[in-house]
């Protein structure tokens, strides 16, 4: 699986504000931390604040803040807004001869699609902040378990 | 996952009694359930709490209750050796009263299963669900949960 650029780029904007909605971020604050193109980075912003999932506020401290649900905003939310992503079912850009061989291989990567895509309407924005937080990277790494945050749903 | 400590962060104030169910609550169970499901399955529910309501040390079936009402259930068990697995704790049926929901009582009762996990020595805890039950899905993701190292396959017989 591997998103757009523009894909990214939002999900490392919408998980940076909505880790602290009362904090108001600039753009290049955003696109510094991430080494990202801050054009690009201008431009992925404004489409999630079309969305209603950001707003920006003008002036001097003037930036973005997470104004979404991130108990109900899941990663598909945010992804649907930047790319196409679904089964491909029977109209994908998969090589599909029209053979038997062929539609068993649509039927096999169809599978993989619909774990992926139950995954991303699965997990919240809350969700990644936990797991943001738990940094289970660093226990696989050194054997720890992850820190775990209390949860309320 | 790892059944590994957690802290509730319950409101207090809304916090419910979580307790091993009683032969009292099944006509609730059973009317929870169908008012989540929109199907009555009373034999299921009976017959579910005469093998997991008991007193088997590795069975659960607790309930979470405020104000003499039901806000939920969880049921689930200590299996050992099946599918290869070493002893782990396996959820199978969780529900909430949709009135009573985004107020801690679904991790209130996950808490609680796994405090009854951990009593019988696993340390992971395990569950399937449908790929199309969204908020149940994302209810067990967001109480650590991930993908685990199995895969579930089916096929239809002819």
């Amino acid at each position: 699986m591997k998103l757009q650029k523009a894909t990214c780029f939002a999900l490392f904007a919408v998980l940076e504000l909505a880790a602290d909605p009362t904090r108001q971020l600039a753009a290049a604050e955003i696109a510094n931390k991430y080494g990202i193109s801050l054009h690009h980075l201008a431009k992925v912003l404004r489409d999630l604040a079309r969305a209603r999932i950001i707003e920006s506020a003008r002036g001097v401290g003037g930036g973005y803040r997470f104004i979404g649900n991130p108990k109900r905003l899941t990663l598909m939310d945010v992804i649907e807004l930047f790319e196409p992503i679904e089964s491909d079912g029977a109209d994908g850009e998969h090589p599909r001869p029209n053979t038997s061989v062929g539609y068993a291989l649509r039927v096999v990567l169809n599978e993989i699609d619909e774990l992926s895509l139950a995954t991303f309407r699965s997990i919240t924005i809350s969700t990644m902040l936990k797991i943001v937080d738990q940094r289970p990277w660093l226990a696989a790494a050194s054997g720890r378990k992850p820190r775990k945050r209390a949860a309320r749903v | 996952m790892k059944a590994t400590k957690t802290t509730a962060a319950v409101d207090a104030g809304a916090a419910s009694r979580i307790r091993p169910a009683l032969a009292a609550d099944v006509p609730s169970i059973i009317a929870l359930d169908e008012e989540v499901t929109g199907l009555a399955k009373p034999n299921y529910w009976r017959d579910m709490f005469e093998l997991y309501g008991g007193r088997h040390k590795e069975r659960f079936f607790l309930v979470a209750e405020r104000q003499d009402r039901l806000d939920g259930f969880v049921i689930g068990e200590t299996r050992a050796w099946e599918f290869g697995s070493p002893p782990c704790g396996w959820i199978f049926a969780i529900q909430i009263r949709p009135k009573g929901r985004l107020k801690g009582v679904g991790t209130q009762l996950f808490n609680a299963i796994c405090d009854s996990f951990r009593k019988t020595g696993v340390v992971n805890v395990r569950t399937m669900l449908a790929r199309e039950n969204t908020i149940i899905l994302s209810f067990f993701r967001s109480q650590g949960m991930m993908a685990g190292p199995f895969i579930e396959l089916e096929t239809t017989l002819d």
